[in-house]
């Protein structure tokens, strides 16, 4: 059967706080306290939708080096860095998967993570010995003090398809496009523009979700009462809950939207849901998951019971509880490019990129690779053709070495408040990693006393830096402190 | 090891420019300010110049590039100008070239001026550095602090030095530049400053506050040498001679190999090493009789007592609140107040750092006048401590 053989997800650590948001801004929009509830993630300001696909890929992928069985790697997303550079092939390259593997970018609606999800399923189908990685990643901005600034949140999915081992199969689907616009942006704008509410959910979701679902169970062969997780993102409350009553599914199979601690995510959002409600699956289930845009996609997946033998790294679940409340609205205006701040001579350097020298590092810089020395063992970062073995500079020996994986922990750091920073102060420091190599690198997610000479830290893909003038991303990887290993260390030691 | 150049080159002029924010005067005017006072000294005319080392760091804000800033600045009779850079230590390499001449028989006389105009930037601290095209795509959006800061943290878990211990004892450092500072003229900063302001002063990169980073300034300095011969045949006496010059540059052990802890510079003390063995020098605790060291930041200052071998390693940081480093303490270091009060124009600073020790060997120190030094030592860093170039050089009264 065709299906699901590996998924995962990722949710930046920074919550920013709906009361805080909304609090700031009820002098001008006083219906925003209606929302002044929960919490939504936030993306670091080194964060977008590449850089969280890329987390959780790795979450779905696991740690092991070796990713050629990955054919294919599929990004859904309506807000890629690039609009023409391939968006996909970043994630390709910061993964390493193979240079044969494909890579495609699907976007334009807030149903592209199914279309996404599909469309892996219908190369599986044509080729069942294919596994296709499919992410979804979004990182939508809205206009200070609008309700998506508070109903949106950031995150990521991923899964890989394939013909085997599944841990839930693909049992049926139904599609229908309908150029409903219930928002847009256009190709040159910011911002979305939306129609109302009403209208949307009683023309829009009320009368093209159900019947597409309907199409969706029938090719299953399933009936609507039998499903056992039902997943159908809206930012609209009730709609998941009214349409599900319509259909006959039980109301306990709604899918908690998630609305409470991360919000919308875009078109990655059904798949966010997805991965979230897999890790509590039970084999047998049934799980319809369905997308509103411009029409309706659903799928329909029968869980399998090899749904236990592979689990993401960290899952939704992992991610959800690594986090950080963030009450500074001003701080998320900032990192979303909302406000125009002053941020001094410093920040005046050209970040103009070297594509020339881009691709000649190509593994380096954006998939994390170093050398080892054939001879010697010895490992570094970058390769270099004379190995930096102390009394044995051997010529030609080195092979490449991925570091993107590996423990690492910090050997020198400071918090820099003078250079210009994001976020600052900026900590950086020379990263030194299990099995040898070290990188002086940028140390992210970090808030002051964070930081210390031996905090464990993990390596994450993030935005180097920003050509403003260019309108060009720089990507590369910086250190992020590893909680969760910080946490097992701890809870070892109490019980020592 | 090579026999070396001990003895074989005399200083026989200085010149310092006044150093600090001198928004009256070009790279040019301080580059003319230095040359004349070193032409003065050395009692010669310009056509007795056989060739010059012209070192400038940041072309960026300053000179621009090339040997002709210098000789047009200064109207050198269409001599050989050539322009060093070598990060930080620039100026010493401006000393090295002119020196390596004269001791090779290249040339009789040399002029060595070493320049940096930092107040043309527009804010405070170095100016952004440009970098290449590769290093910026990987490297840490980083400033010289933060990058100099991190010996603090190597240091501490080393050494098991406490986050206050380590910080009091960064603080003496500049504690102890501003008390020498005061009495210099030629000095940028002239106050007087106490460990508590030192240590309550605004956080720059963790753990340096505003007074554990050296002053941002302008100023130029200068060095005429040649032979101990010719310089008492043209009547010079009690001569400064050079007795050792050495550098060393890091090959990416400390970046790249896990047998570097971060806690000290590798290349100081291959320097070190090889310097007091051209200078003859076996306890350098015992026979300097003082030193100028790179004290950019006071953490680099601390380390660097250890990697010449002055200090013991991981007691640097005791030494140095025990006074052994003060003006009456058992090595001076930074008489004339360092890179903290004189301020960091970059090609300047080597050389500057020799201008002190040969105005004390020559007993012209004024109020600052250390009794019968013998030996002085400098120690002129550039780069970061993962990634740099170190010069240690040492000058003496000939016969020493």
């Amino acid at each position: 059967m065709v299906g699901i053989t590996a998924y995962g997800g990722y949710v930046p650590r920074l919550r920013l706080q709906r009361a805080a948001a909304a609090k700031a801004n009820a002098w001008l929009a006083p219906g925003l306290m209606g929302k002044a509830k929960g919490e939504r993630a936030m993306a670091n300001w080194d964060e977008d939708a590449i850089t969280m696909a890329v987390e959780a890929a790795r979450d779905a992928l696991g740690p092991g080096e070796d990713r050629s069985h990955i054919n294919a790697c599929i990004l859904a997303t309506t807000t890629a860095p690039f609009a023409d550079r391939l968006n996909a092939g970043i994630v390709s390259a910061a993964l390493t998967l193979e240079p044969n593997a494909g890579a495609s970018d699907i976007t334009g609606t807030q149903r592209a993570g199914l279309t996404a999800l599909s469309t892996a399923l219908g190369v599986v189908k044509g080729e069942p010995k294919a596994n296709v990685l499919v992410c979804a990643s979004d990182k939508r901005r809205a206009r200070a003090a609008s309700t998506a600034e508070l109903d949106n949140g950031d995150a990521a999915a991923a899964f890989v398809i394939g013909g085997k081992d599944t841990l839930a199969d693909w049992i049926g689907g139904a599609v229908t496009t309908a150029d409903f616009v219930d928002h847009f942006r256009g190709a040159e704008e910011a911002f979305d523009y939306n129609w109302e509410e009403r209208w949307i959910r009683d023309e829009g979701y009320a009368k093209i979700v159900p019947p597409t679902i309907e199409r969706a169970l029938k090719s299953a062969k399933v009936k609507a009462e039998d499903v056992a997780t039902f997943i159908l993102p809206s930012t609209f409350k009730g709609v998941a809950d009214s349409i599900a009553k319509k259909l006959k599914i039980k109301p306990e199979a709604v899918r908690d939207n998630l609305a409470a601690n991360v919000g919308e995510a875009g078109c990655a959002h059904a798949l966010v849901m997805l991965a979230h409600a897999l890790e509590t699956a039970k084999a047998g289930d049934v799980i319809v998951v369905a997308q509103f845009g411009q029409g309706c996609e659903a799928n329909v997946f029968r869980v399998t019971d090899r749904i236990g033998s592979v689990r993401p790294v960290r899952g939704i679940s992992g991610w959800l509880a690594d986090r950080k409340e963030e009450t500074n609205y001003l701080k998320f205006l900032v990192f979303n490019d909302l406000v125009e701040w002053d941020k001094g001579m410093r920040a005046e350097k050209d970040n103009k990129t070297a594509l020339t020298t881009l691709y000649r590092n190509n593994d380096m810089i954006l998939g994390l690779v170093g050398g080892r020395c054939k001879e010697t063992g010895v490992v570094q970062f970058p390769r270099t053709r004379i190995s930096v073995n102390p009394n044995n500079p051997t010529v030609d020996t080195q092979e490449p070495y991925k570091f993107a994986e590996r423990e690492a922990e910090v050997l020198t750091w400071s918090a820099d408040y003078l250079t210009f920073a994001m976020s600052p102060p900026n900590h950086y420091g020379m990263i030194v990693f299990d099995g040898g190599g070290r990188i002086f690198m940028d140390i992210t997610d970090v808030e002051p006393g964070d930081v210390d000479s031996g905090t464990p830290v993990r390596m994450s893909f993030r935005v180097k830096e920003k050509d403003d003038k260019r309108g060009f991303t720089r990507y590369f990887w910086k250190a992020v402190p590893d909680r969760r290993r910080m946490a097992n260390a701890g809870a070892k030691q109490a019980a020592e | 090891m090579p026999a070396g150049i001990k003895d074989k080159v005399a200083v026989i002029g200085m010149g310092c420019s006044k150093f600090g924010e001198r928004w009256d005067a070009g790279p040019e005017e301080l580059m003319v300010e230095a040359y004349l006072e070193a032409m003065a000294d050395a009692k010669i005319e310009p056509t007795q110049l056989d060739a010059a080392w012209f070192s400038t760091h940041i072309d960026e804000i300053g000179t621009g590039k090339g040997g002709t800033p210098a000789s047009l600045a200064l109207r050198l009779p269409n001599i050989a100008v050539t322009r060093v850079e070598n990060f930080c230590a620039s100026g010493s390499e401006a000393f090295r070239g002119a020196v390596y001449a004269v001791a090779a028989g290249a040339a009789d006389i040399a002029l060595a001026i070493g320049v940096e105009k930092l107040k043309d930037t527009g804010y405070g601290g170095l100016p952004v550095a440009n970098p290449g095209t590769l290093a910026p795509q990987t490297m840490p959006n980083g400033s010289a602090p933060g990058n100099f800061a991190q010996l603090a943290s190597a240091y501490r878990a080393k050494h098991g030095v406490s986050k206050d211990d380590l910080k009091r004892a960064i603080a003496h450092v500049s504690v102890k530049s501003h008390a020498n500072g005061s009495k210099n003229p030629k000095a940028h900063l002239r106050n007087v400053v106490t460990e508590e302001t030192v240590m309550n002063a605004p956080m720059i990169a963790e753990p340096l506050g505003l007074f554990d980073c050296c002053g941002v300034s302008d100023g130029a300095a200068a060095a005429i040498v040649t032979t101990p011969e010719i310089a008492k045949a043209m009547g010079h006496s009690d001569l400064v001679t050079v007795k050792a010059m050495q550098l060393s540059v890091s090959n990416g052990l400390e970046s790249q190999h896990n047998s570097w802890d971060g806690s000290y510079f590798h290349t100081a003390r291959i320097a070190a090493k090889k310097a007091y063995k051209e200078a003859g020098v076996e306890n350098p605790r015992k026979e300097i009789s003082m030193m100028e060291v790179h004290d950019c930041f006071s953490i680099t200052e601390l380390v660097t007592m250890e990697d010449l071998f002055i200090s013991e390693e991981g007691k640097g940081w005791r030494d140095v609140l025990d006074g052994f480093y003060d003006a009456d303490g058992g090595v001076p270091c930074q008489i004339d107040g360092g890179l903290k009060c004189f301020g960091h124009p970059i090609g300047a600073s080597g050389l500057r750092m020799l201008y002190e020790m040969y105005l004390q060997l020559k007993g012209r120190a004024g109020e600052r006048q250390l009794k019968n030094p013998k030996l002085g030592m400098t120690h002129n860093l550039g780069g970061s401590p993962s990634t740099n170039v170190c010069s240690v050089a040492i000058v003496g009264l000939q016969g020493v």
